[in-house]
């Protein structure tokens, strides 16, 4: 006879209730490890998606994402004649914000060549970016319908397609334009900032002491050419040939002056390691006190439970029922409680993870590995309950 | 062959000028189909001599033999099974019935049985049987909360009576029962103990109870003052 299951049964709706409001907590432990699962995947969804096995960035720069960057974008051309080097494309990264329909409106712009790396990965509605100006593909999380026009820097672009689960590290859907179109948005003035500059670097070069004014005049379009040119990336990402030694190739543009090239797996640690480290170990501190608010929950519901059969325990006792009946019978409402509680926590999560502002990863060895703590917890919960039961002494089921 | 049989059996708490005498050599034998009572006023030390005999409380001193078996000798002998003896020859009655209240009245009969090792099914038939001889059929699967006072007890009696013990111990079977429910149990106690040669040893200080006994012991400051078969004083 399973006396845990009878007990349980004539108290189920306590039972119940008490299982419900405990899952609710372990939803909250399950939704923590989503959460920290979906800052990682966040972090890294850009990276990944390009495909690069070298990102070459600013000197001294823990660039694109962690630092700023800024290099000239013709670098590509140097990086794509180093050998090993199968491909190069110059890239470029900013967070817009504006407003949309009276409400914020934020995302993370990527600037890529048609045709070369670091475009959208996978096109869900519409199509992917033809022209070469003022098309845009946006994540359908920025809830843009195809065919709207977003106002970019004095210019309009059309939506013409939409990505999915593409964010930036800190989580705003990203959205794609041409390099070119990028570089405009984020590097060229507007036509006042322009005529002003020009103005300024004129009076400037006509002061100059050395120089004709005939000179002056020459040397003024040309200077304020480069001075105003938008041919600046954030970074340059190359593929590189199979068979090719990463280290080495490395290690041939660590030669040159003013570049930093950073592999792959050197952006994951940057990213993972600096950017969500605080907020990892935020999850994690936050998860370990709600797994032990959990256990103290359970032993105290369990240790309450004991309390409530001291009588019965005291008689079970007396009639000769063995030690290991009664330690099966709190070990087991233990056990069957986190079980309860797991599955109520998981069902809820399950149904409310694609809800959550930000994503929400479920991986199934964290909910295993969440499954087996909850058991560990259960049973050193019941602990002290079967350390009250044993120590209860036959004779205390006699009188009144 | 005696049921029970204790001899000076005597249980001393505290020591030096804390020493209380609960029970002082107390010495008897009750046959098997024997109704016997034991009456006293409270801190009389019935109780005592009760638990003691029921292997619940150590005796100081003293010799308990249950259907043959030396069980005590000056305390417990080191490596008895206490729970073992209790299963196999020993049957309780409570006076507040301690029926487990998450179990029916048929598994609360049931536990016994099985804690004894008899299998579920078969713990299940005996334990019908059982109830139904005592006149509970038609409760075999309520919770104790719906029974009356006369039914929690007579379903107290039955899992008392389920291993067939030698011996049963009963503490105040009475005492939270009217005089007509009262009256019914002790009636029901000396059918079973003539029906099962069982020795039924119950405590009580309700004296509208001693008529129904074969013999009495009267217990005062620890001491067996008096000892009367029924009807008769000695």
């Amino acid at each position: 006879m399973n006396l845990a299951l009878r007990d349980i049964r004539h108290h189920r709706n306590r039972f119940v209730q008490t299982c419900i409001g405990l899952g609710l907590l372990l939803g909250v432990v399950m939704s923590m490890g989503g959460i920290y699962r979906g800052l990682f995947a966040d972090a890294t969804a850009v990276l990944n998606a390009t495909t690069a096995d070298l990102w070459v960035v600013q000197q001294d720069t823990a660039g694109p994402f962690a630092a700023t960057s800024r290099i000239p974008e013709d670098v590509k051309y140097r990086i794509r004649a180093v050998p090993g080097v199968a491909q190069a494309s110059a890239l470029s990264f900013q967070n817009i914000q504006g407003e949309r329909h009276g409400k914020p409106f934020r995302f993370f712009l990527v600037g890529y060549e048609l045709g070369g790396l670091g475009g959208p990965p996978v096109i869900v509605a519409g199509r992917a970016i033809r022209q070469k100006h003022y098309e845009i593909v946006v994540d359908r999380a920025l809830k843009v319908p195809i065919g709207e026009r977003l106002r970019l820097a004095d210019n309009d672009y059309t939506v013409v397609g939409h990505t999915a689960r593409m964010v930036s590290s800190a989580g705003d859907p990203v959205a794609y334009v041409t390099l070119a179109d990028a570089q405009k948005i984020q590097f060229q003035d507007d036509d006042n900032a322009v005529r002003n500059n020009r103005a300024r670097l004129e009076e400037q070069i006509s002061r100059l002491p050395y120089l004709a004014p005939s000179q002056a005049s020459q040397l003024t379009p040309q200077v304020a050419g480069i001075v105003g040119s938008t041919h600046i990336a954030n970074t340059v990402v190359a593929r590189l040939s199979p068979g090719a030694d990463l280290a080495l190739v490395q290690e041939r543009i660590s030669r040159w002056n003013h570049f930093r090239p950073l592999s792959a797996q050197d952006q994951v640690r940057i990213l993972t390691e600096g950017m969500i480290k605080q907020a990892k170990m935020q999850l994690g501190l936050f998860r370990t006190l709600l797994l032990i608010i959990s256990g103290v929950i359970i032993s105290l519901i369990i240790y309450t439970m004991t309390l409530d059969k001291l009588r019965v325990i005291a008689t079970l006792k007396l009639i000769g029922t063995r030690n290991r009946v009664i330690v099966g019978l709190i070990l087991q409402q233990s056990l069957l409680m986190g079980l309860i509680a797991y599955a109520v926590g998981y069902v809820l999560i399950s149904l409310t993870y694609e809800k959550f502002p930000r994503r929400v990863e479920l991986v199934p060895s964290d909910l295993a590995g969440l499954f087996v703590i909850v058991l560990a917890i259960c049973v050193a919960a019941s602990l002290v309950g079967i350390r009250k039961a044993l120590r209860v002494e036959p004779a205390e089921a006699l009188g009144g | 062959m005696y049921a029970v049989t204790i001899e000076k059996l005597t249980k001393i708490y505290g020591s030096g000028d804390t020493e209380v005498v609960a029970l002082s050599d107390a010495t008897f034998d009750v046959a098997p189909g024997e109704l016997v009572a034991i009456l006293g006023p409270s801190g009389s030390g019935k109780t005592t001599l009760l638990t003691t005999i029921g292997l619940v409380t150590e005796p100081t001193r003293g010799r308990v033999v249950l259907d043959g078996e030396l069980i005590v000798e000056n305390g417990w002998p080191a490596g008895l099974d206490l729970k073992r003896v209790r299963r196999e020859k020993l049957g309780f009655i409570f006076q507040h019935h301690n029926l487990i209240p998450f179990l029916t009245t048929v598994e609360n009969v049931m536990i016994a049985l099985e804690n004894n090792g008899v299998r579920p099914s078969e713990a299940r038939e005996r334990s019908v049987e059982l109830l139904r001889s005592l006149g509970l059929g038609h409760r075999l699967d309520h919770y104790p909360a719906l029974l009356s006072g006369g039914e929690s007890q007579r379903t107290a009696i039955a899992r008392a009576l389920a291993n067939r013990p030698r011996v049963i111990l009963a503490d105040e079977p009475t005492a939270a029962l009217d005089t007509e429910n009262g009256k019914n149990v002790m009636r029901l106690l000396k059918k079973l103990a003539v029906e099962n040669d069982s020795a039924i040893l119950v405590v009580t200080h309700d004296h509208r109870m001693v008529e129904g006994f074969d013999r009495i012991f009267e217990v005062n400051d620890g001491r067996i003052v008096n000892e009367r078969r029924n009807g008769a004083g000695s």
